[in-house]
């Protein structure tokens, strides 16, 4: 059966606004109903999106599932959709954690500001516009997602999250409209520029020719457009303040949401529009890229160790996984590349896990501070284990999927950049450390007064985490479906950069 | 001696603008003769029914070659009917607003807090002289964009101000302010005016002639002093920035926007900037097109000035209105980047921008006119918090217009900002597009700031509440929200018809 030609990454982005349709007849009471049809529209866009692993074509080169529409001719815009194999994984990740996090806010959606009914309409948009970001093929188009799902996030947070929650959704779009706004001046660039050398077009492989009649100078104009954006998305030391706040606010799911799919998305335009657009611009800006990424790193695990709120660790924990990802993806090396988006798909579901599980936690404990627990492991020992496991997935531990990750990323920096690999060993032994105090004193030793009464995960918390565990372990014994798709596309982008991996080349382990 | 030649009208060209001018006339007889009682309803029948007739003539001589009309003192040409077409669709959803009289005084005439004032009052008297003093400013914006002499363009100037200046002064409520904004309104309008004419005097004095086509072809013959040349423009500049409200000519319009009625308030924000926009890249693109280096340094700096300006301004006020009015402010200095970018993308660029800015606006000051108690208008920011609470749909609504002000895709914003910013900077001016990209990031915080307030804030306990709206009002609120949502997802039809007319005949 050929699924290639069934508009399916269309019928995928529109599932979740007929979703968002049909809960606009549903009356604001009746709530059930409300998140029943949340919870089978995402699981529907979750076969969908299995659809197109099963019949994506893994030996060919470019995007598939095209889809080519005139949107605004005059300025050469298309709705052009497509994914190569490294936007398939981030579409796939996008769109299993989304019924995953409609499961696991069943309860959330109700202490907000408004009814569940907004949380799931907002949540409904919101994957649409995820599902848009990595498929676009047209770079206008790309960044109408990239700011317009910049509104569902808001009100998700401001709506419905804890604590300071409006001071930190204003934070949080403030950061994101600045890198946005910069990014227009670079699409505004683009245009003109391909408007002056050739015929207007956002199409991102035509556009691909462009930086050979650009002047170095303009390339690197245009290139730090589009990189503050997406450094400031996947947050970068010094641009990361905004995230510890945001998921600290945000209600558990969102922050999956956020940390897990939004977030990638800065990573995921650094190779499709940095690398791809700009590639000279690419190699002048790596040291200094290489750089922030590695004090990232540190400064994200420094800062992790320290925290005393168990949503804000997991936070900076993500600005040091997000270096990593960044080394990766700059260290221009395939290895590098692979490693970089499978490290972005495993940590979607490693923070996930933290995530829904430190939701879980906090939701009985009524508190976010770590030294508030103790002792869980001999009261809720199913919590306790599936917080153990995802922390030792957050510290990439041997076994499990985000070690192939990192170990990939390491290696392929290593080649090239064998100082900065070096330096950012030092992460993993920080990671062990971040993890393991709250493992250590949440977990375990005497329960503390207060925890006496918890109870242990009820059967939907055990349906939402379980296939998010089972993923981590699957994929740490055996990753090779995914790197199958994975490198072939890291391979064309390092060819595109004219880059070839320095021998001797490593094997990758499958 | 002088032979006098009696001067040849076409008539059918002219007709939107005629049409306008005679329902206004029927509107002042109806002020003489007709009851009290039937005047409101039959003010608003004929101002709608004529606006109506004026764009149907507008539609049907759009397919007509460019031409010149009344012995070449007025120009229809693609742009011209764009712009004229922009006024009457803005001029059409802004008349529901004024259908709203609670916004008016009840009697103009009587000083306020006088015995005269409290009989009115109780006599449920209405100002019904709005309907034709807004037809004439009608009038008057539809002849500016399209008026190709200085003189006709200076009658139209007059034409559109004079009768905004009374309107201005209308407010049932805070009665001194409101006439205070208008006593400065006309006084500072006056001075721009005599600037205005300074301008014309000089340009006549450089080329012989009042005519565009005239002081083009001085210009390119370069026989005149430049000179005078030079102050010509400044001064005809200094006329028209006072219009658009441009830094630092702007003082006025932070108060006269809050002054005013707000019903006014949209009509004029939206309806003069297309008008005034459109007679600038008029004059700027036919006449002084070859001067360019002349003048253009002076109005980039001017531009950017105005959209810096604006968006940081804006963020210390705590009314809506004024708030308002220094976001269109900064607006001006968007839409000052399609001047300068003198490029047939600039000018498509400016008219989409001018038709979509003008419809939000409207949009957004007519959800002003329903935040209300029982003193009226509540325009103070703070009381609106946690409107988002109480009245889901209107907070939502303004959220839009807020985020279509702020660029956010997916809105009519958006795309005006990208088209302008990219013709600006295809006319290679990096400033423009630099300095633009920065003040709408800053323009942002505000905008998102009033979000906050209405979504995530309790609301206070003052008797703040939102009126239900007429259906009038809310006729005005559903047409500018899917203007500017249309507009934004799907801009495509219009950006065409826009390309394939909008050309300045020289």
């Amino acid at each position: 059966m050929n699924l290639n030609n069934m508009n399916l990454l269309t019928l995928s982005m529109l599932l979740p606004l007929l979703g968002t349709l049909a809960l606009a007849f549903v009356p604001k009471t009746n709530v059930l109903l409300t998140k029943q049809i949340a919870l089978v529209t995402t699981v529907l866009v979750a076969v969908v999106g299995i659809a197109m692993m099963i019949s994506f074509d893994f030996n060919a080169v470019g995007f598939q599932f095209v889809e080519s529409r005139e949107w605004i001719p005059s300025f050469g815009i298309k709705y052009a959709l497509g994914v190569d194999g490294i936007a398939l994984v981030l579409i796939l990740m996008s769109v299993v954690l989304t019924p995953i996090v409609v499961i696991a806010s069943w309860n959330e959606s109700e202490g907000g500001r408004w009814s569940p009914k907004v949380f799931y309409s907002l949540l409904l948009v919101l994957e649409t516009m995820m599902i848009g970001v990595f498929a676009s093929t047209d770079v206008f188009l790309f960044y109408v997602f990239f700011e317009a799902m910049l509104v569902p996030v808001y009100f998700l947070i401001g709506g419905f999250g804890s604590g300071d929650r409006a001071a930190a959704a204003v934070k949080f779009l403030l950061y994101s409209l600045f890198g946005g706004l910069l990014m227009l001046a670079s699409i505004v660039g683009i245009f003109v520029m391909s408007t002056r050398y050739g015929n207007r077009t956002f199409d991102i492989t035509t556009l691909s020719g462009l930086n050979t009649v650009l002047t170095p100078m303009m390339e690197n104009f245009l290139f730090l457009g589009f990189f503050i954006a997406f450094a400031i998305k996947a947050p970068l030391w010094p641009l990361h303040t905004w995230l510890p706040d945001a998921a600290k606010s945000a209600t558990p799911g969102t922050s999956v949401l956020l940390l897990g799919v939004l977030d990638k998305v800065g990573t995921f335009g650094m190779i499709r529009y940095c690398l791809t657009l700009f590639p000279n611009a690419s190699k002048t800006f790596t040291p200094m890229i290489i750089t922030l990424a590695v004090i990232s790193i540190l400064y994200g695990a420094f800062l992790a160790i320290g925290a005393k709120d168990i949503k804000r660790l997991i936070a900076y924990t993500s600005i040091s996984h997000f270096g990593f990802i960044t080394m990766g993806i700059f260290a221009m090396t395939s290895q590098g590349m692979s490693g970089a988006t499978l490290y972005m798909f495993n940590h979607g579901f490693s923070t996930a896990a933290l995530f829904l599980v430190a939701g879980f936690m906090i939701s009985r404990r009524k508190s976010s501070t770590i030294s508030d627990f103790g002792g869980l492991q001999r009261i809720t020992p199913i919590m306790a284990w599936s917080f153990f496991i995802a922390g030792m997935s957050s510290l990439a531990l041997p076994g499990l999927s985000s070690f192939v990750s990192e170990f990939l990323v390491l290696v392929g920096t290593f080649t090239r950049y064998p100082v900065a690999a070096v330096i950012a060993t030092f992460g993993i032994i920080l990671a062990a450390l971040y993890i393991l105090i709250p493992v250590q004193r949440a977990l375990h030793g005497p329960t503390t007064p207060g925890n006496e009464n918890l109870t242990d995960l009820t059967l939907r918390e055990k349906i939402a985490i379980t296939p998010v565990i089972a993923l981590i372990v699957i994929l740490g014994f055996y990753p090779s479906p995914l790197l199958n798709i994975i490198n072939p596309a890291a391979a064309t982008v390092i060819s595109q950069q004219g880059f070839s991996d320095p021998a001797p080349t490593m094997s990758e382990g499958k | 001696m002088i032979t006098f030649v009696s001067p040849t009208l076409d008539y059918s060209l002219l007709a939107p603008i005629l049409i306008v001018l005679g329902g206004a006339l029927i509107g002042v007889l109806i002020e003489a003769f007709a009851p009290r009682g039937a005047r409101a309803s039959s003010q608003l029948f004929i101002t709608l029914a004529t606006l109506a007739l004026s764009l149907a003539a507008l539609i049907r001589s759009r397919n007509g070659a460019s031409t010149t009309a009344a012995m070449e003192s007025v120009t229809f040409d693609g742009a011209g009917v764009l712009l004229q077409g922009s006024i009457l669709i803005i001029a059409i959803i802004s008349v529901f607003l004024l259908a709203d009289q609670e916004n008016f005084t009840a009697l103009a005439a009587a000083l306020p807090g006088s015995d005269e004032e409290r009989t009115s009052l109780q006599q449920d008297l209405k100002v019904t002289e709005v309907y034709p003093l807004t037809l004439f400013a009608v009038a008057g914006m539809l002849l500016f964009p399209v008026a190709t002499d200085l003189v006709t363009l200076f009658v139209a100037l007059e034409m559109l101000s004079l009768p905004l200046y009374l309107l201005a002064g209308l407010s049932r409520r805070r009665r001194l302010m409101s006439q205070e904004s208008a006593l400065k309104y006309f006084l500072l309008g006056a001075f721009s005016s005599a600037f205005f004419l300074m301008g014309i005097a000089y340009l006549y004095g450089y080329s012989a002639s009042v005519s565009f086509s005239g002081i083009h072809a001085a210009v390119i013959g370069g026989t005149g002093n430049d000179i005078y040349l030079l102050l010509g423009i400044a001064f005809l500049s200094v006329g028209l920035l006072f219009k658009v409200g441009a830094v630092p000519f702007h003082a006025w319009s932070p108060d006269v926007y809050q002054g005013a009625p707000t019903a006014v308030t949209a009509f004029m924000a939206a309806a003069t900037k297309v008008a005034a926009f459109g007679a600038m890249l008029r004059i700027f693109y036919v006449s002084f097109a070859e001067v360019y280096w002349q003048w253009r340094p002076a109005l980039i700096a001017i531009a950017l000035i105005t959209m810096v300006f604006g968006s940081l301004v804006a963020i210390a006020q705590r009314d809506v209105k004024r708030m308002l009015a220094y976001s269109s402010i900064a607006h001006a200095g968007f839409l000052l980047s399609g001047v300068i970018a003198l490029n047939k993308s600039g000018l498509d660029a400016s008219i989409f921008y001018l038709f979509a800015y003008g419809v939000a606006t409207v949009g957004a000051f007519a959800i002003v006119t329903l935040v209300r108690d029982s003193a009226g208008e509540v325009t103070d920011l703070n009381r609106w918090s946690g409107l988002g609470k109480r009245s889901p749909w209107v907070a939502t609504a303004f959220a839009g217009f807020l985020l279509a002000f702020a660029g956010i895709p997916l809105t009519s914003g958006f795309i005006g900002k990208f088209s302008i910013f990219s013709a600006a900077y295809e006319s290679g001016s990096t400033a423009i597009l630099i300095t633009g990209v920065l003040s709408s990031a800053i323009a942002a915080f505000f905008y998102i700031r009033v979000i906050v307030l209405m979504f995530f804030k309790d609301p206070v306990e003052d008797g703040t509440s939102v009126v239900i709206p007429s259906v009038y009002t809310q006729i005005t609120i559903a047409i500018s929200a899917v203007v500017t949502f249309a507009l934004g997802i799907y801009p495509t039809p219009l950006i065409n018809l826009i390309q394939s007319t909008a050309q300045f005949l020289r």
